[in-house]
């Protein structure tokens, strides 16, 4: 299960001493319509990218804080996935990259209309930000700008 | 890391008005953090929606998180162990 054991000796001390970002005040937005009308959105930190767009930098000291756009047409299967963490097994995410952006599953969600529609576009990070200044100052703030410009409702975040 | 990165990108939709739930494999973390709505899986790295190329395990954990955007007597911060305990999920969860 998901526990600071499963990773070795200096990541595990990494972890245990980093100054995790406590979120204060909490903000809270309640829906405003069912779910079966609501737009929903996806946010993985997979580090997936289409095989044409520039793949995320891996040499950024504390991480690549950008994101890239993921067409919600996209064919989950063409997806690739670049994350540099050597801390989990990337086996999984390269034979089904739903597990970390389930593309297939939301469709599937809008076609027995357990919710309203897939938003047209969705996002995808580089989890190991470590340095998060720049994310949570610029680069989450344009992100949600985006979903808003598209009346996104809900959004499902999904880490590796 | 992943785990922070999803918080803090959820919390930022929640400033725009955005509902939000987010997957959480560290307890720790999320306990740390506090994002608004959490769901704890019991998966390891990598796995967070459970086996690949199985949509019906998937798609339990996405009900599990899609029950807490739907559920209006919760409020912050929201942190909720995914029900795989039942037995039968777990045991064939030990990737």
């Amino acid at each position: 299960m998901g526990d600071l054991n499963e990773f070795s000796l200096p990541v595990k001390l990494f972890l245990k001493a980093y100054p995790w970002r406590k979120i204060d005040p909490i903000p809270w937005a309640l829906r405003k319509k069912p779910l079966s009308e609501c737009r929903l959105a996806l946010v993985s930190t997979a580090a997936l990218v289409l095989p044409d767009l520039k793949p995320f930098d891996e040499s950024i000291r504390g991480g690549d804080c950008g994101f890239r756009e993921i067409p919600g047409d996209a064919d989950v299967h063409r997806l690739i996935e670049s994350h540099r963490s050597k801390s989990f097994d990337h086996a999984g995410i390269h034979q089904d990259p739903n597990l970390a952006f389930p593309i297939d599953r939301a469709r599937e969600l809008a076609e027995r209309r357990r919710i309203g529609a897939v938003n047209r576009r969705h996002l995808s990070f580089m989890g190991s930000i470590t340095a998060p200044g720049r994310l949570i100052q610029q680069t989450a703030p344009q992100a949600a700008r985006l979903f808003v410009e598209d009346a996104v409702d809900v959004a499902l975040l999904v880490p590796v | 890391m992943c785990n922070q990165t999803v918080s803090l990108v959820a919390a930022e939709l929640e400033r725009h008005g955005i509902s939000t739930v987010v997957i959480q494999l560290l307890r720790q973390v999320a306990e740390r953090m506090r994002p608004p709505r959490a769901l704890f899986v019991p998966f390891k790295h990598g796995y967070p929606l459970d086996l690949p190329n199985d949509p019906r395990r998937q798609h339990k954990v996405i009900e599990a998180a899609l029950k807490l955007l739907e559920d209006r007597t919760l409020s912050p911060p929201v942190l909720v162990d995914f029900p795989a305990l039942c037995p039968e999920l777990c045991k064939t969860s030990q990737h």
